[in-house]
């Protein structure tokens, strides 16, 4: 009848494409769906030096994820651009809509990971690609000898805030807190650039503008008190990056998929709660979020679908 | 696709007739890699539309200029004005479509 595949996976991040490199391998009829980018979250990051084996001095997370991908699509693993909105995931074949087609298979994996949590500022969805931006690597040219700020205080923030130390005369790092989170190795680097500024305590409280972003209010979440940031004169405009954490990708699971705070439960062998369905990567409850947990756990279910699928026959 | 640059911008984009869409990308924007193919695929469907791409890593003073501060966009020009836009996360294949379809 219609094209029944043996494993849909929902999302090309390292956990899903680790999960068809493992599919494909065990000759399953693989699809990989994603309506975005290969590579998900770290695609978009210029530096990466903890994936384990990976060239610590030269990798970035798009030279690492075309690797995954192209190893994917070798052991023969589908991929289809489409986003899905719609879920069918009882019963022995699993029903995936999209926009641009409609995907069955007996085995789904959910690896759809997560988006960037808002800065939670007034006026923020009106500045959003005019000033305010999630993606250093996108936009870190546009801002080229101006003035940038980063909010955040964990590994992501600081990293990226010195990826823009590169493009960007000062980037000014707004923390809530007064220390940061980030691994000691990166805060040491970050405190001995002279690019580096940080305004400890803080919170951004709203945005403003032209067209363009050239004004914020921040607010010491310790004092309450309000300062106005405006842009230099000559500039017209600042850069306001976030990097605070993410959002799992799982309202389309709401009411399908046991979850807590968003997050997919499962098994340590990726098990939901509907049999037939797997998740991985970082849509799953679990401690460590990082590409090499997420590979781990696409693997784990990519197996544990081919155990599943030669117990059916 | 014609590709612009900061030269040709005016002549083929800002002083052409008709509607002209236009993806804004740049070097090292993964976003926009992702999404320029689903553009390109698009460009036979909608003759009346003259689909061009810039690169703004190369043209940064004139994206600038054209209030464009993030990327992607894929826009639509309209006698030398932006007469519609969808930008970063709005700017999936689909939601630039229906775009396009409105304007076609």
């Amino acid at each position: 009848m219609n094209n029944i595949y043996d494993v849909i996976i929902l999302g090309a991040g390292p956990a899903g494409l680790a999960a068809g490199l493992y599919a494909g391998r065990s000759c399953l009829k693989t699809l990989i769906i994603e309506k975005g980018q290969d590579g998900g979250q770290i695609a978009i990051t210029d530096d990466i030096e903890n994936y384990p084996g990976c060239n610590v001095e030269e990798e970035s997370g798009p030279s690492l994820m075309a690797r995954f991908t192209a190893q994917a699509a070798k052991f023969g693993a589908e991929r289809v651009s489409d986003t899905i909105k719609e879920v069918q995931l009882e019963g022995k074949v699993k029903k995936l809509i999209g926009v641009n087609g409609e995907y069955e298979g007996k085995v789904v994996i959910l690896a759809t990971g997560a988006f960037p949590r808002p800065i939670g500022c007034k006026n923020e969805g009106k500045f959003v690609g005019k000033g305010i931006s999630f993606c250093a690597t996108c936009d870190a040219n546009f801002f080229e000898d101006f003035e940038v700020y980063v909010v955040g205080g964990g590994d992501s923030a600081v990293e990226e805030a010195m990826y823009l130390t590169k493009f960007a005369r000062k980037v000014t790092l707004i923390h809530r807190r007064n220390e940061l989170r980030a691994a000691k190795s990166i805060q040491e680097k970050a405190f001995k650039n002279p690019k580096m500024h940080f305004i400890w305590d803080t919170v951004v409280d709203e945005v403003d503008g032209d067209e363009l972003l050239n004004k914020m209010i921040l607010k010491n979440v310790k004092t309450g008190e309000l300062t106005t940031i405006e842009a230099d004169p000559d500039d017209g405009l600042f850069g306001l990056f976030g990097f605070i954490g993410m959002v799992p990708n799982s309202t389309l699971f709401e009411g399908i998929i046991d979850m807590e705070r968003g997050y997919i439960k499962t098994d340590e062998n990726m098990h939901t709660n509907i049999e037939g369905v797997y998740a991985a990567g970082d849509i799953r409850v679990k401690s460590l979020r990082q590409v090499v947990t997420a590979a781990a756990d696409g693997a784990i279910a990519a197996m544990q679908a081919e155990k599943y699928l030669s117990e059916m026959e | 696709m014609l590709e612009v640059d900061k030269n040709t911008f005016g002549p083929e984009v800002l002083e052409a007739p008709g509607k002209i869409l236009v993806d804004f990308y740049g070097d090292g924007c993964v976003p926009c890699a992702a999404l320029m193919p689903h553009i390109h695929a698009m460009e036979p469907k909608y003759p009346t539309i003259k689909f061009c791409s810039l690169n703004t890593t190369k043209a940064r003073r004139l994206a600038i200029g054209q209030k464009i501060l993030g990327l992607p966009v894929i826009a639509i020009y309209e006698n030398g004005v932006m007469i519609d836009s969808r930008v970063k996360e709005e700017a999936t294949p689909e939601a630039c479509e229906e775009m396009i379809k409105a304007h076609a």
